[in-house]
């Protein structure tokens, strides 16, 4: 069995006479991106302290690979933590000292790094998180979502093994948050770090999370993948996910995958079977390596307006939409034959290439450049009738995608 | 004739240990302010061991520098300003109250032997305290509750070693310098007045000093300002640092009270430690 690389066993801490957690258990693996989520003041950010040190239980214990963090030596409990970058819910700038020295600081610290080794690393990270222009100000002269992308340079500057992520995405617009989400798992691929996030963003966490962790009334009652979430039944779903799950249609417009389940079983149970429905789903290619060269907020500009343009295109029709992970949108048709849903997509596809990727074009991503990538964005339609399974539709419509059109990106805009 | 009217002598036991109880209340209140007061103290004292132990270290210097420039430089107008005039009315008072004895001449040596000894190092400690030491406080505290110092641990570096060692040594080395100046701003001062404005010859003055002040008091002088560097420093970073374990309040009004009880504290602990080391020292 795969020794988890954190766990908690029977872990309590207690506040005076409060009790924030309450013999919990849990275990975050190696290489994954684990979201720990629940109510807000759950003590989801004080599971985090304890990971990295800064509190310690009051009963029960920590492991760290199979080991208990109190049965090691300062200097293995030292060398544990260094493997640690931790990411504040405040973001916990240093606020004296400009964006620039607030990254280049645990180099300068704790690094034996010299002076160009560090501006480099510190500017490749500021490239990153689209803060060049900002490299000279301080923490307060820039805005909420600025100052989060320079906790998460900070936090990713020393390559660590490890990133905790309290609350990553709070207090953000959701296109920003759709943003900073998209970052964290495009880094944590790229270098290979596990994750743990502490959020309330649901359901948007779930689309990079492989592990959540559910905290409710002071303990974890669900550990799983995201799509075993869905079929976990607990107080903690109407509660917490029912409350929460309205923050996805902000940025799209969508309905959440369990709505899009809900719906799809609603509109199918009442039909007879020889009333065909049909399902499309549209992919966006290479959306990461665009997010790389325009950077995550134009990226999500341009998923946002794929998906507004869609709904609005389908919706008028009876159609729905969902977002089945960061860039691929399936939509049904439940009124609508194959012919008919033929002739609907082409009609988008002409306006979408007349309308929306000028606009883009125009906007966000600028076409000419040397180092320009496209971007396609496909199409694919299946017919399903009412007996038939769901997902089998939408792997059919996905094998019969062809290209509906094509996006030039150029970096530097 | 003693009345005990409808009261059992279970019940007359029961009130009197009640009564009892009530009569050490006030007892057990200071005791508890006294534990806590000794508690405080010893936690202190390691926090201090801890920073002195911190000073050394890699890029220390520069800090160490700055905070220099912060707590010391940037503290010379005040103190130039403060001791002008202390030492002006000092010569004024001594000048009225000696040449009634005919004694106008050792105004030089009363002046600079005051100013030396005892003004010169109270007076500097409590202007940096008002300054420097209430900055001190209020930036560690705002560090601490917007979980700065936290993020400081995260990254493996020792807040002591990067916030407080700076300042303690800074305060070492400022507060020897500033005390300095205020002894030689407060002997023109005295010079001014006597000399300048009273009429009082200026040989007789300067030879008065300089017959008068002997090494040992400059000393002494110097010896009673590290102390009181070690105090302020201490103290104000003390409460900065620990903002966050204050029962009291919390956030932003917590950093207000941290930094009046620096301050408050340290003025008192001066003129606490003063008498104490003036005692060793005479």
């Amino acid at each position: 069995m795969k020794t988890p690389l954190i766990e908690f066993k029977d872990v309590t801490k207690r506040f005076g006479a409060k009790t924030v957690l309450d013999r919990v258990n849990l275990q975050i693996y190696e290489g994954e991106v684990t979201t720990i989520i629940g109510l807000s003041g759950s003590g989801k950010s004080v599971m985090l302290k304890h990971i990295i040190g800064l509190l310690q239980p009051d009963e029960g214990a920590i492991y760290f690979r199979g080991r208990q963090l109190s049965s090691m030596s300062k200097s293995e409990l030292a060398a544990s933590f260094a493997r640690i970058s931790y990411m504040f819910q405040g973001n916990a700038l240093f606020d004296s000292m400009t964006v620039y020295d607030n990254i280049a600081m645990p180099l300068r610290e704790t690094t034996n790094l010299k002076k160009m080794a560090i501006d480099r690393k510190v500017m490749a990270r500021v490239k990153q998180t689209e803060l060049t222009e900002a490299i000279h100000k301080y923490p307060s002269e820039l805005s909420g979502g600025m100052q989060k992308r320079a906790a998460l340079a900070r936090a990713l500057i020393t390559d660590p093994q490890i990133v905790l992520f309290d609350e990553p995405t709070t207090g953000q617009d959701p296109v920003r948050k759709n943003a900073i989400l998209s970052m964290i798992a495009q880094y944590q691929k790229k270098l290979n770090f596990t994750a743990v996030l502490v959020s309330h963003e649901i359901p948007d966490v779930y689309f990079i999370s492989n592990r959540i962790l559910a905290l409710y009334d002071r303990r974890i009652v669900f550990q799983g993948t995201p799509t075993e979430l869905e079929d976990f039944d607990h107080p903690f779903m109407d509660e917490v996910i029912g409350s929460l799950e309205a923050l996805q249609k902000e940025l799209t417009g969508f309905y959440t995958k369990r709505q899009f389940a809900m719906l799809n079983h609603v509109q199918l149970k009442r039909r007879k079977d020889e009333n065909p429905y049909c399902m499309v789903v549209f992919s966006i290619n290479r959306l990461d390596t665009i997010a790389g060269l325009i950077g995550h907020d134009a990226a999500q500009e341009t998923l946002r307006h794929l998906s507004v343009f869609i709904d609005k295109h389908f919706g008028d029709i009876g159609g729905f939409s969902s977002r089945r992970n960061t860039g691929e949108i399936v939509t049904m048709l439940p009124y609508s034959s194959l012919a008919e849903t033929q002739e609907i997509l082409d009609n988008f596809a002409a306006d979408f290439r007349k309308q929306i990727i000028p606009a883009l074009q125009a906007g966000v991503c600028a076409p000419e450049g040397a180092q320009a990538v496209d971007a396609t964005i496909t199409a694919g339609i299946a017919e399903g009738h009412p007996s038939t399974d769901v997902d089998a539709v939408i792997a059919r419509a996905m094998s019969q995608q062809k290209e509906i059109g094509r996006l030039s990106c150029a970096p530097g805009v | 004739m003693e009345i005990t009217v409808g009261i059992d002598d279970e019940n007359r036991n029961s009130l009197n240990e009640e009564q009892g109880l009530l009569l050490l209340r006030p007892f057990a209140a200071i005791g508890r302010r006294v534990i806590a007061w000794v508690g405080s103290m010893g936690a202190a004292t390691i926090f201090l061991s801890l920073a002195l132990i911190r000073i050394p270290g890699r890029n220390q210097l520069s800090r160490i520098i700055q905070q220099t420039y912060y707590i010391g430089a940037r503290s010379i107008t005040i103190i130039m300003l403060v001791s002008l005039f202390t030492g002006m009315v000092l010569g004024l008072q001594s000048y009225h109250a000696l040449v009634q004895f005919g004694a106008a001449g050792a105004v030089g040596s009363l002046v600079s032997l005051s100013l030396i000894m005892e003004l010169g190092p109270v007076l500097t400690a409590i202007m940096i305290t008002a300054r420097a030491g209430s900055a001190i406080t209020a930036e560690i505290g705002i560090q601490r509750i917007s979980e700065q110092i936290d993020a400081l641990t995260t990254m493996r570096i020792s807040p002591v070693r990067y916030l407080i060692s700076p300042k303690v040594a800074a305060a070492i080395i400022s507060f020897p310098l500033l005390t300095s100046v205020f002894d030689l701003i407060g002997i023109l001062g005295g010079y001014i007045s006597a000399v300048v404005l009273l009429g009082l010859n200026g040989g007789i003055y300067l030879h008065s000093v300089q017959t008068y002040v002997v090494l040992s008091d400059i000393t002494n002088g110097f010896v009673k300002s590290l102390v009181f560097a070690v105090i302020v420093a201490t103290v104000c970073c003390y409460h900065g640092y620990f903002t966050h374990m204050r029962k009291d309040s919390h956030g932003a009004r917590a950093v207000g009270l941290s930094t009046t009880a620096a301050v408050v504290t340290s003025c008192v602990l001066i003129l606490v430690s003063d008498y104490v080391v003036t005692s060793l020292l005479v």
